[in-house]
């Protein structure tokens, strides 16, 4: 297997090929298992990916030969277990073009909005003294998001608004499921402080075009927090290239362990933004009165660390890295064309944003005309496929686009395309099953 | 490639109402008419009462207005109209509840929504009480589907909490 390639060769890199994804498949014991007597046919990776041996052989080695608390503890075993969370640490940023200090480990890609959107407010209540003083939101002050922002990228934003008396405004989406990016040019102006916005969408797959909305951004002064919860793990992604001042993304999503996420912020901005969670592990000195805060990221890692779910991560990225990102992304796009085309031609589907020829992950989301998403699924379930239903934590992009609820299928890199085919030729079943004609 | 174990989810009946949605009402629900908190209701007055549910997994929701007249188990439902969106099972079972409770006691719907619940919550080990439930009782295969239990339940909880407060 190849090294990935430089991002500049990316749409030239090799899809990875049947053969290759059917080694894959050996390496993940779970798509072995049989779900209502069928083989399990999982197109569920954008809610959660299946773990690759390697990663839960980390979190076990980690528990049997190395676990201990981590920057505590003169021992040898607290040495060690400190050097290999560290250097999970170190990995995960070397993936994403980051400095080793700017990876701050969260619980979850939710939790590292949070950090950052409760950072802000502390700031915005004077904590953090004048190293703070750029991050203070008040009356008059916007923070924008997008209209196709999962609820983890929005409600936090909204709360921040509330608590600080900044408004929050949005850039809308249009009838293809993309962005609009004139009208960006007019939310986004000289009060705006902020723009969180997501890389690529959880629901119709799209990657948005982050250099132009950085650029809008760089215009103003405002900050950019970027969700890469659907990208870091489809396709490389370089945080500094992309010129973004905060960016997070879950472990689970990335072939990782569930309660592993990460805030990645540039340094500069890390040193001055004031904690969240605050107590032990993330100061220097204390009296009863006050406190001495250490140096990002340990400033914003209070309490005992997700150690294991640290180094499994790392293992998790050790085996994208290996496999390739470029091949991956190119594969992916390959079976989110055969989704695309195959969906297109099930009378009565309507698949959500934009069709093909726009670069996107290998994911699509669709309407079933007179059949609700949740019979869907069941139906689809029973033959022992998963698929997402519902509005995916999307709740404003789906009255949007108006659908109340959508099925999702979305693939990863041990997707086969008999996989892709067999969805497909069960979901041409659905609609003559509850007897709707189209 | 249709197995028996969705035939008996989806049943006929329930593939029926899902489409016909008996007693629906295609746009808003009229107003209910405002009735100052302090007022006493006559003797034998109807009485309007709603209730708007929504099922957080999947955003479907049911409004469900009844009409009844009198007081206690003996009150009689004699107005049932509802509105929603949502799968075929939440929507069937939201026809099939019109067309179950309009025109009977409170005390009897009483009896329905528990044997209803009881046997929705029992995971396929309760034969549906047919003498009961009348076509509710085709929703017994959705106990097995414990994932899609709140969509046979939506329109129910939406009665029982618009009809319980005005029956007192």
């Amino acid at each position: 297997m190849t090294l990935s390639a430089p991002s500049s060769t990316r749409a030239t890199a090799r899809p990875l090929t049947d053969e290759e994804v059917a080694r894959i498949r050996n390496d993940f014991p779970i798509l072995e298992t049989r779900v209502n007597g069928h083989p399990l046919n999982y197109l569920d990776s954008g809610a959660t990916s299946q773990n690759p041996v390697s990663v839960m052989e980390a979190e076990q080695e980690f528990y049997e030969q190395r676990n201990a608390a981590v920057h505590r503890g003169a021992h040898t075993l607290a040495f060690g277990a400190t050097e290999t969370f560290e250097a999970a640490r170190a990995t995960v940023a070397a993936f994403i073009g980051a400095r080793t200090d700017e990876v701050v480990w969260t619980s979850n890609a939710t939790e590292a909005i949070n950090l950052v959107a409760y950072s802000l407010s502390n700031a915005s209540l004077g904590l953090g003294g004048e190293a703070a003083k750029r991050f203070r939101l008040g009356a008059g002050d916007e923070i924008v998001v997008t209209e196709m922002e999962h609820h983890a990228n929005l409600i936090p934003w909204q709360q921040l608004a509330l608590r600080t008396g900044a408004t929050l405004r949005f850039i809308p989406v249009q009838d293809d499921g993309t962005l609009d990016l004139a009208a960006a040019g007019t939310v986004i102006g000289a009060r705006t402080r902020l723009l969180a916005f997501t890389h690529a969408s959880n629901v119709v797959g799209t990657i948005n075009p982050v250099a132009e909305l950085v650029a809008l951004a760089r215009t103003v002064g405002a900050l950019v927090l970027l969700d890469a919860c659907q990208s870091v793990p489809h396709l490389p992604v370089d945080v500094a290239a992309l010129d973004v001042d905060f960016a997070v993304f879950s472990g689970h999503k990335m072939l990782g362990p569930t309660g592993i996420g990460v805030l990645y912020g540039k340094t500069e901005l890390l040193a001055g933004l004031p904690p969240f969670l605050t107590g032990g592990s993330m100061i220097t000195t204390v009296d009863m009165h006050t406190a001495e805060f250490l140096a990002p990221p340990q400033r914003f890692e209070a309490g005992t660390q997700r150690i294991s779910q640290a180094i499994a991560l790392a293992a998790a990225v050790d085996y994208l890295t290996e496999t390739g990102m470029e091949r991956i992304m190119a594969r992916e796009a390959e079976l989110g064309n055969r989704l695309l085309v195959g969906l297109g031609d099930i009378p009565g589907v309507r698949v959500l944003g934009p069709g093909l020829g726009v670069e996107r992950i290998g994911l699509a989301s669709f309407d079933l005309v007179g059949v609700h998403a949740h019979d869907v699924g069941q139906y689809l379930d029973e033959a022992g496929i998963a698929v997402r239903v519902g509005h995916h934590c999307a709740q404003p992009l789906h009255r949007r686009l108006g659908v109340t609820a959508s099925t999702r299928a979305s693939t990863y890199l041990y997707t086969t395309t008999d996989e892709v085919d067999q969805f497909l030729a069960t979901l041409r079943e659905v609609a003559p099953f509850f007897g709707v004609r189209s | 490639m249709t197995s028996t174990a969705l035939q008996q989810l989806y049943q006929q009946i329930i593939l029926d109402h899902a489409k016909s949605r008996h007693g629906a009402s295609a746009g808003e629900l009229p107003p209910l008419p405002i009735v100052p908190a302090s007022a006493v209701p006559a003797f034998n007055e109807l009485r309007l009462a709603e209730s708007h549910q929504v099922n957080t997994t999947c955003g479907d929701d049911v409004t469900v207005r009844v009409g009844v007249r009198g007081a206690g188990d003996d009150a009689v439902i004699e107005e049932f109209a509802w509105r929603g969106d949502g799968c075929s099972i939440s929507m069937a079972s939201a026809s099939v509840l019109h067309d179950t409770v309009r025109g009977v006691s409170v005390g009897q719907a009483r009896a329905m929504l528990d044997t209803y619940r009881e046997m929705l919550r029992s995971r396929g080990t309760i034969e549906p009480d047919e003498e009961i439930l009348g076509d509710a009782a085709a929703f017994s295969g959705v106990s097995r589907y414990p994932a899609r239990v709140k969509c046979a339940m939506l329109a129910w909880v939406a009665f029982e909490a618009a009809v319980m407060p005005v029956a007192g």
